[in-house]
């Protein structure tokens, strides 16, 4: 939380606080729900129901996490809600946590082009930017709520392991799955590109 | 280079992340860096991973909230009084 933000106010219900703190964290809960529902009207849901929640209950907030912690951990449970909603098969993966197996058999790499020194503007195009979009809508959710509070939000491993309430073990191999498909299906593409450039 | 990978690399593997973040205890970072040196396959997947998480950390997968949807979230959480400016952290 940015230090001048007062969690004394907050809790008081000091209503200029609490729009410093929705200033604060929207846009990351924005993106957040939008990398993990994959449109702007669920990311818009995922917004407002963690902030009225968040406006519920903060004044039984303990200080048990930090503020920033306790609100990604409300964005991730509203954004996996909502999957579930759509998707109630992926209940028990979702909720799989110890037991998971530490296998990476299923992101094992397969391709081995070197494309790491292809330049920005290339990668960053517009089509390099929505290959990279839908490859990250493609992880597989478990993997991608890990791997969008670590590598797109910058949490560490242990924030993020607060926040999904896991273990930082189980975090780490969850967002090396995650790091290895999301490299997997950049390198079948940018493979191909290479080899036109070849030819 | 051959198109797959061998045991040793499988091994490996996982470590590669905690390399990149630098938070691999020192002898399997040794280990590994000598790996790295003989297999091609490998300094090809460290490579192209780390090329990966410097795109997604790219500014344009940081994208702010429009405006239009703050204004909406403000409206619903009765803030409107506070919609006007900016009421981020740096302002008073």
């Amino acid at each position: 939380m940015p230090n001048e933000m007062s969690l004394e106010k907050l809790i008081a219900g000091d209503r200029a606080e609490f729009a410093r703190l929705v200033d604060a964290y929207s846009s990351p809960i924005y993106r957040l729900g939008f990398k993990m529902l994959g449109n702007e009207q669920d990311a818009e849901d995922v917004l407002q129901n963690t902030f009225i929640n968040a406006l519920t209950h903060l004044s039984n907030f303990e200080g048990r996490s930090s503020i920033a912690t306790w609100l990604y951990r409300i964005a991730a449970n509203e954004a996996l809600m909502m999957i579930r909603k759509r998707k109630p098969e992926l209940s028990l993966e979702l909720e799989a946590q110890e037991s998971e197996t530490e296998s990476l058999e299923d992101v094992k790499p397969g391709v081995f082009a070197d494309w790491s020194g292809l330049p920005e503007d290339e990668l960053l195009s517009s089509e390099g930017k929505k290959l990279l979009d839908t490859a990250i809508g493609n992880i597989p959710e478990n993997l991608r709520l890990v791997f969008v509070l670590r590598d797109i939000e910058g949490l560490s491993i242990k924030e993020t392991a607060d926040v999904l309430n896991l273990s930082e073990t189980n975090v780490k191999t969850r967002l090396v799955r995650a790091r290895m498909y999301l490299r997997e299906r950049l390198s079948r593409y940018y493979a191909e590109r290479l080899q036109e450039e070849e030819r | 280079m051959n198109d797959h990978i061998h045991l040793k690399c499988e091994e490996l593997l996982g470590s590669l992340s905690a390399y990149i973040d630098g938070d691999l205890a020192p002898a399997l970072c040794q280990e590994l860096e000598k790996h790295l040196e003989g297999c091609d396959n490998c300094r090809v997947v460290l490579n192209t991973t780390k090329r990966t998480i410097e795109l997604v950390h790219s500014p344009v997968e940081r994208s702010e909230l429009p405006a239009d949807v703050r204004e909406r979230l403000f409206k619903r959480l009765n803030l409107d009084d506070y919609l006007t400016a900016k009421s981020g952290p740096q302002s008073q």
